[in-house]
């Protein structure tokens, strides 16, 4: 019985399977978008429930300055979106430059490592220093030490998105298949000539995981520089901190959830960058055959 | 139109290849080859025979400059300008494909010929050839994860086969593929080999393969390896496919296997 089950569907036609396969692939597809929307519906109205009972049930008026409701949040966004818009313009805009720099240098720094034993080995354990020193702890210090306010917050956010680069693309550059190497060595290639034709793109998928964090700390790292130079910037951190000292707390939510947006925004911008550049060769991008 | 072995001839001149009392140790302490004496004569198609971890791709790996010897020397006597071949003189198909992932199947080909200064229109033909001979002109594009673990190992064959060497170096090339092919790929290496006056380097774990192909057959006693018998094949080339149904082949694969069941037997050469 069992047996013959297996024979009929062993027989289903190679064209019913494809079918199949291209079903399920389109229900994957749902779900990985529907169930995250789907759980954050239920989270969003189960806020604004319980903001609306506070207020409404339990009496508290003022409700919406302690925890405002998602509608709420939404008003303010639009509402005040000549104050935030210009601010997140700002911030975006030091994240950017920041997250250049941290490409730049760290993989400038990273390919000189790779060349060099002698710059590695005077460099590298200031690049940690960098990395374990906490931002918010030198952020004060860099910012009284650079007069200019935007240089301050450039560096601040630098530093937090440097070190993933850097030490992300040692690796990659260090992980070049030695059968490679071998090959190289024989025909008598260059040191420049190995790193363009085999360390560079062996480098490739481990820098471009970096870029997807160092992304998001980039951000981080701008918003907290904006919070310790106590609202002098023009930026969307230091909104945050204006609107607190005028208790508008919806608006503080409202520039807060712009800031979450552009860090996923971000992050998914660099993973669709990562899988255009890595989907016909590397593993971690190409789809597994089944 | 018959003509007899090379070994004979390569008698009298200085061995291309030389290794004297060459001594292999690894980082971790493995003693892989030790001994290991080995005269290679310019034109002698040698192949090395051995039982598996006894140090044949570690002898090829020496002989191409990856790795030099803990002691002992290798050295390239017949060869005439330098003490070393020039870079492009010594092609290697290695053991494992070794392809280059985010390259093209042609621009991995292709990579090496760039490297010697081989390029342009020249380059192209080379790689088209050298396609066409592993019977893979259709896969051009293809980047080498979409090929069959085979197509990549002759991918790595087209490469080597590309750059046209003089000392051709091969560890196990056609182990993984079928006998049609490996045959039709035999065939077309003993062609090439005789037309261009190469010197080929051969490891495998085919007697059969060996004993069709060689014009001298190495077997290697376990590891620590050196070398354990010395046999010339003096059958004459061309070698066809009628050749595998000869007493003379029969002969040959009989004194080989029974070489490496001695050479399996018996104690590896440190001690
Ligand atoms: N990089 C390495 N580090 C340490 N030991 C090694 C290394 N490479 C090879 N060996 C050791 O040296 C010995 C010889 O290895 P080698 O690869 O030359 O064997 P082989 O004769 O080619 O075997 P096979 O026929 O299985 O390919 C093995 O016992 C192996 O353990
Ligand atoms: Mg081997």
């Amino acid at each position: 019985m069992a047996m013959a089950q297996t024979a009929v569907e062993q027989q289903a036609p190679a064209g019913a399977e494809a079918e199949d396969r291209a079903g399920s692939h389109r229900t994957g597809a749902l779900l990985r978008w529907g169930l995250p929307v789907l759980f954050g519906l239920i989270i969003l109205g189960g806020w604004e429930l319980f903001v609306w009972y506070r207020i409404n049930v339990d009496g508290i008026s003022h409700y919406n300055h302690i925890l405002p409701a998602p509608t709420t949040i939404a008003v303010a966004l639009v509402e005040d979106w000549h104050i935030l818009a210009p601010g997140w313009l700002v911030t975006l805009w030091i994240t950017a430059q920041a997250l250049f720099w941290a490409v730049v240098l760290g993989v400038g720094l990273a390919i000189a490592f790779s060349l060099s034993k002698w710059i590695e080995f005077s460099f590298f354990p200031y690049a940690v220093v960098l990395q374990v020193t906490p931002i918010v702890a030198i952020a004060p210090l860099i910012i009284t030490m650079l007069n200019d306010l935007d240089t301050a917050l450039l560096v601040c956010a630098w530093i937090v998105a440097f070190f993933p680069i850097l030490s992300n693309t040692i690796i990659g550059l260090r992980s070049v298949d030695h059968g490679l190497l071998d090959l190289y060595q024989m025909y008598g290639a260059s040191r420049w000539r190995v790193m363009l034709d085999l360390r560079l793109p062996s480098a490739l998928p481990y820098f471009l995981a970096a870029l997807k964090i160092s992304a998001g700390l980039s951000l981080i790292g701008a918003v907290v520089g904006e919070f310790v130079a106590y609202g002098q910037s023009p930026g969307l951190a230091a909104r945050i901190v204006e609107a607190s000292y005028l208790l508008k707390v919806p608006r503080m939510f409202a520039a807060l959830v712009l800031i979450s947006v552009t860090g996923i925004l971000l992050f998914l911008l660099f993973s669709f960058v990562s899988n255009l550049a890595l989907r016909s060769w590397h593993e971690s991008a190409v789809r597994r055959e089944r | 139109m018959a003509e007899p072995a090379r070994a004979v001839d390569a008698a009298s001149e200085p061995p291309l290849i030389a290794l004297e009392r060459v001594e292999k140790r690894f980082a971790n302490g493995t003693l892989a080859v030790t001994g290991l004496d080995l005269a290679i004569g310019r034109h002698e198609f040698v192949s090395l025979l051995g039982p598996s971890g006894c140090g044949k791709s570690t002898a090829l790996r020496m002989i191409a400059g990856l790795g030099a010897p803990t002691s002992g020397r290798i050295r390239w006597p017949g060869h005439g300008a330098g003490s070393r071949p020039a870079r492009g003189e010594v092609g290697f198909v290695f053991q494992e494909p070794t392809l280059m992932p985010w390259a093209r199947v042609a621009a991995n080909i292709r990579r090496p010929l760039a490297l010697i200064g081989v390029t342009g229109a020249e380059a192209d033909r080379r790689v088209a050839e050298a396609l066409e001979m592993v019977g893979l002109a259709e896969f051009a594009r293809a980047f080498p994860r979409e090929l069959s673990g085979g197509m990549r190992m002759r991918v790595s064959i087209a490469r080597a086969l590309a750059t046209r060497p003089k000392v051709l170096l091969m560890d196990e090339p056609f182990a993984a593929l079928d006998e049609i092919t490996r045959f039709r790929l035999n065939e077309d290496l003993l062609d090439l080999w005789r037309a261009n006056s190469w010197t080929v380097v051969f490891v495998t774990h085919s007697v059969f393969e060996s004993v069709y192909l060689s014009s001298r057959i190495v077997v290697m006693t376990g590891r620590p390896g050196r070398v354990h018998a010395d046999v010339p094949i003096e059958a004459p080339y061309p070698r066809s496919q009628a050749f595998r149904m000869t007493e003379a082949y029969n002969g040959y694969c009989r004194t080989v296997s029974a070489a490496l069941a001695e050479a399996m037997a018996a104690p590896g050469g440190g001690t």
